[in-house]
């Protein structure tokens, strides 16, 4: 009975998550195609194209690896709210983990599920909500969050935010971390390519290496 | 109709597509609370998850606005408002606007004045990231029923599955943190500013587990995170100012 009641919780997410994903989708590319309509104006052409082929090779390779790496970090509902309202690696992604930490839930279980999808909803609302408001109240603002002293702050909000992060989940994992921290530490200290933009890319190198590292350790009863 | 990127037919479209986006969030919010209650997880549980998501997404977000004032000056406040509503992230969508910008050849901080200007960054920003969102709807479910067999078939491996894919990401993160390091032996501090960052925000973590657990603070661990957060940040200000930092933009 228990079985089938959860099949039926996630078999509707999937269901609605299909049907907003898809709504969304449609509005997201009727936005710039009204805002043509609406002033009468065609995109130029060769900007156009130059502006795509810098960015769209990069971020449609990364979008594709993102899904595979994320979806089963964020559970059914999460991915259907996180691919819409993005910040992933940054915000959301994070905030379901932490949850489901305290909470002392799996992602893979329904209860993860659950507790994922709660924290992921509502830092989207708040994070819509406060970026609301910055916009009705940019004037004032912008000073305070353009202030040369405030700047290293956010730029260094990563750092801030996966030291506190690490420490939760190093300390439980501590075997297991060894080896891709090692690994992760020595590439972007020697190889000048990786930085904050490329750290993307190394997410999904970090989780496959670190999952093949996991099932050698569980084999040999390392774990 | 005249063009101008703060036209108030801009922010009136932003607006429709950032309230059912925000619909979509409070659909999903009621109906996995409600999932919860059948599942019997406790009410304090519940609105745990929910401050504690809510407390620790404030200086995320505000570091999102920072993106949005820096975009609006060439792009008015309509389209880096929706454009860091969903989908990308700060760097994607202004690396996005700045190749476009670019290769219209308008420089930075000057704003654009022409619709087909426009229209040519918001397609190029629209375009450069619809993977995720056009993917999305019609894989998630394959994935998922994928990781459930996992976890079914054996609950061991299934865990340790699940806190493998954390460590991973987590690994990468903290590789980037000292993807600068090296630069010591060229006498440039600088990159030490993000270790110590993440060193100050790990201590006020290992700080908050230590009084939750000694003190039975139980409380203080739902805040832990955006304390380390906060804590990292403000850190940040100093450390700059003594060991160097430089903005990327």
């Amino acid at each position: 009975m228990a079985e089938k009641k959860q099949l039926n919780y996630l078999e509707s997410v999937h269901r609605d998550g299909r049907i907003w994903g898809i709504i969304i989708c449609f509005l997201i590319f009727l936005f710039p195609l009204s805002v043509c309509l609406i002033f009468g104006a065609v995109p130029q052409w060769k900007p156009l194209a130059q502006g795509l082929f810098a960015t769209l090779p990069m971020y449609w390779a990364v979008g594709l690896v993102e899904i595979f790496t994320y979806v089963p970090m964020l559970g059914a509902g999460g991915t259907y709210l996180s691919f819409v309202t993005g910040n992933i690696s940054n915000l959301k992604l994070p905030c379901a983990v932490d949850a489901m930490e305290r909470a002392g839930v799996k992602a893979t279980s329904e209860e993860g599920e659950v507790i994922s999808t709660i924290s992921i909803a509502v830092s989207s609302i708040v994070t819509t909500i406060i970026i609301i408001i910055g916009v009705i109240l940019i004037v004032p603002l912008t000073p305070i969050l353009e202030s040369p002293v405030l700047e290293p702050a956010f730029d260094l909000i990563l750092p801030a935010l996966f030291g506190g992060l690490a420490v939760v989940f190093i300390s439980k994992n501590a075997k297991l971390s060894i080896a891709p921290v090692i690994l992760m530490l020595a590439l972007f200290i020697f190889v000048p390519y990786l930085n904050k933009g490329t750290v993307g890319i190394m997410v999904p190198v970090g989780v496959l290496f670190t999952l093949a590292v996991a099932r050698i350790m569980y084999k040999k009863g390392m774990l | 109709m005249e063009f101008s990127v703060n036209s108030p037919i801009l922010f009136i479209l932003v607006g429709i597509l950032i309230a059912v986006v925000l619909a979509q969030s409070v659909y999903f919010l009621l109906k996995a609370v409600k999932r919860a209650k059948e599942l019997g997880i406790s009410a304090s549980t519940v609105k745990k998850t929910i401050t504690s998501s809510a407390v620790f997404t404030v200086a995320p977000a505000i570091a999102v606005l920072v993106g949005v004032v820096a975009l609006s000056k060439s792009l008015g406040v309509a389209l880096p408002w929706l454009r860091l509503s969903i989908i990308g992230s700060i760097t994607y969508e202004t690396v996005a606007a700045n190749n476009a910008l670019n290769a219209a050849g308008v420089g930075a901080g000057s704003t654009i004045t022409d619709a087909s200007m426009y229209v040519t960054v918001l397609w190029v920003m629209t375009l450069g990231i619809a993977i995720g969102i056009i993917l999305v709807p019609f894989v998630t479910k394959k994935i998922q029923g994928g990781m459930n067999k996992i976890g079914m078939k054996d609950k061991k491996w299934g865990e340790i599955f699940n806190n493998a894919m954390f460590l991973g990401m987590i690994s990468a993160f903290l590789g980037y943190v000292f993807c600068d390091v090296s630069d010591i032996f060229k006498g440039k501090t600088a990159g030490l500013t993000p270790v110590c960052v993440m060193a100050v925000s790990a201590l006020i973590m290992v700080i908050c587990g230590l009084l939750s657990s000694k003190l039975k603070w139980r409380w203080l661990t739902d805040y832990a995170l955006p304390l380390s957060l906060i804590g990292g940040m403000a850190a940040a200000i100093p450390l700059a100012e003594l060991l160097g930092y430089e903005v990327i933009k």
